[in-house]
């Protein structure tokens, strides 16, 4: 029967002697499954290396037995056609005997997991599944977006149907709350960058094209990309896990069955208020980028703010701002649109959640990269 | 092995959270070989009492003893032991959802002992197969099964390592009246098969009628009663008055003993 604690265990042994061509395994001491692990090999040879018939089990020796020493000693016999029959048996044990006989009747017999042969077919199999995965997840992503349009489309019709309050609610947490991260990193990259260009333009005495530099590339491009980097960091995963988390809850079903569209509910709110805060945090962290490259060329250029803010309104064209600024709300609708579809694609379980996070996360820094590149190509073709 | 000696003792317990005392100089003992339901209205800190039991909370005051031992006295290594002599299927089966049912099994023998993964295998087929889930569930994941499933494989968890004693949060919560009925039989098969000591968390009038050899009841934040259900039906605390006495605890105690 099973442990119990009042009699301290003993070591569990097996012996195995042969007598006319038979077999006899002689099992002593406490039969526990801390013990047993020791014999499994010595059990699995006599199960090989003998008919069943042969195999006898010599039940003197033995004190207690739990159910998986009993599994395991009835394992050894398990093969025979009478698995069960006394003969098999020397020296009486009848809990031992009776819970054998049980295991043996009740032991589950689990289909083994297919395991991946890892040869070439498989490699190939396994490329045209991740080609095909990631076309469907781009089919997806578009088909979304035709959704929320479209659901867009019959709340702007309907503006009472617009849920302000939500809207506002993530304009505070997914765009205010993120502003002082955003403009301390972009101060940062502003100041790097004015370190590089006036260590490198020093070597050609011209190190006064530093604010040409700074203005250039924090307009165009370090200011907005800062911005659509934190948000699809920060607020892309939080729209996954959030909507994810709700549909784990069957949240999402009870919106559902109430009438109420979760594209109207959960997305529109989210959609609206990331492609109102892209523009407005991008436009801090130009300010500040442009500012940390001005402190930076104060310092080690000696040009004063004065003079930087004077030639960055001389040399730097309104248009580079301008293209700045075009690419935030498509930055942030991307962000919202793939946080949100991830979110509703969460299946039921906490795994599920955290790969939707992670994919959720990794494609929308991915899409705004791409993104930013078909602009790239795009202003210089319209010579913007 | 004695039936019926002290297994684990509560003495004076008090929980709180914050403000709020759940339990005040709470006793309960729990008899090896038994099967021990607890119940209580919602609130009156049962599943607090298991967790404190098994060492998942600290309590304010008091002490549990195991064989006599308290656990505020145990070094790691007792701990470990008696970790594991335990078994515990959570309410709602907590298995580990990156895992297959069969990992899940065999997820307390990777930790606890050294023998060759087949054998850790097999012996989980063994579990699988013992708490009745088909063949087929073993390499599922968690999320693929049904409640009643999950419950199945939690219980095949908390019997990996052949525990002494068997905690039971809830059940047959959420089961239909037949699977309810065919998990209750289960637990007194295991039970009196392996010689377990059960404590079981439930609401089901039916499960206490069917398998539970004593009822402690939780009230006014102690345990009022801890006796065998007929008994119990003659208590005249109020609270185990109108349990009993409502419309359904009437019902249940209609029925033959041993239904």
């Amino acid at each position: 029967m099973a442990t119990a604690a009042e009699t301290s265990d003993q070591t569990a042994t097996l012996t195995t002697r042969s007598e006319d061509g038979l077999v006899i395994l002689e099992p002593g001491g406490d039969w526990l499954i801390g013990a047993i692990g020791k014999f499994d090999s010595a059990i699995r040879r006599i199960e090989d290396g003998y008919e069943p018939d042969k195999i006898r089990i010599d039940l003197s020796g033995l004190r207690r037995i739990d159910t998986a020493g009993a599994y395991l000693l009835g394992r050894a016999v398990s093969k025979c056609g009478d698995p069960d029959g006394d003969w098999h048996y020397l020296g009486g044990h009848e809990a031992a005997r009776s819970l054998m006989a049980d295991m043996r009747r009740r032991l589950a017999h689990c289909p083994p997991e297919a395991e991946a042969d890892g040869g070439f077919m498989d490699v190939m199999a396994r490329v045209g599944r991740a080609v095909e995965d990631a076309w469907e997840e781009t089919w997806d992503t578009f088909a979304f977006f035709g959704r929320v349009l479209t659901t867009g489309f019959g709340v702007f019709a309907l503006p009472a149907r617009m849920r302000w309050t939500a809207t506002v609610h993530i304009m505070e947490t997914a765009g205010v709350n993120a502003l002082p991260i955003i403009a301390v990193l972009s101060f940062f990259i502003g100041a790097v960058v004015a370190f590089m260009g006036a260590n490198l333009l020093e070597t050609f005495g011209a190190s006064v094209f530093t604010v040409e530099l700074v203005g250039l590339s924090v307009l165009r491009e370090f200011g907005v990309l800062i911005t659509a980097i934190l948000l699809a960091g920060r607020s892309d995963s939080a729209f996954t896990a959030a909507i994810g988390s709700m549909k784990m809850q069957q949240e999402i079903d009870a919106m559902k069955v109430m009438g109420l569209d979760p594209y109207e509910v959960l997305v529109i709110p989210r959609v609206i208020a990331c492609v109102l805060m892209a523009p407005l945090l991008t436009f801090a962290a130009m300010v500040t980028g442009v500012f940390g490259g001005l402190l930076v060329s104060w310092a080690t250029l000696d040009i004063s703010p004065a003079f930087f803010l004077t030639r960055m309104q001389d040399s730097v064209d309104w248009s580079h701002f301008m293209v700045g600024m075009s690419k935030a709300p498509v930055f942030g609708l991307v962000i919202a649109i793939i946080g949100c579809r991830h979110g509703l694609k969460v299946g039921g379980d906490v795994e599920s959640l955290g790969s939707r996070v992670t994919t959720s996360v990794v494609q929308s820094i991915f899409a705004v990269i791409v993104i930013d590149a078909l602009f790239a190509m795009m202003y210089l073709e319209l010579d913007i | 092995m004695s039936r019926g000696e002290t297994v684990i003792e509560v003495r004076g317990l008090r929980s709180q959270f914050g403000t709020h005392v759940v339990h005040e100089d709470l006793d309960l003992e729990i008899r090896r070989g038994e099967i021990l339901g607890i119940v209580g209205g919602s609130g009156t800190g049962k599943s607090v009492l298991i967790n404190t039991i098994l060492g998942l909370k600290q309590p304010e005051a008091g002490e549990v003893y195991f064989n006599g031992k308290p656990r505020s006295a145990m070094r790691r290594r007792d701990r470990d032991a008696l970790a594991r002599r335990l078994g515990v299927l959570f309410q709602a089966g907590a298995l580990f959802s990156s895992l297959t049912v069969q990992e899940n099994v065999m997820a307390p023998m990777r930790e606890h002992l050294k023998m060759p993964v087949s054998l850790m295998r097999e012996l989980a087929d063994l579990k699988i197969g013992m708490v009745g889930l088909p063949d087929n569930a073993g390499p599922k994941f968690p999320s693929e099964l049904s409640g009643g499933m999950k419950k199945r494989a939690g219980l095949a968890r908390a019997l990996a390592l052949d525990p002494d004693l068997l905690f039971l949060d809830e059940p047959t919560a959420g089961l239909d009246p037949i699977g309810a009925s065919q998990f209750d039989e289960l637990i007194l098969e295991l039970g009196r098969t392996l010689g377990l000591t059960v404590v079981m968390i439930t609401h089901d009038l039916d499960s206490l009628h069917a398998i539970c050899d004593r009822v402690a009841v939780i009230a006014d934040r102690r345990i009022v009663a801890a006796e065998p259900l007929d008994a119990l039906t003659r208590n005249p605390h109020p609270w185990i008055q109108e349990y009993f006495g409502g419309p359904r605890g009437r019902a249940v105690l209609r029925q033959p003993q041993g239904g």
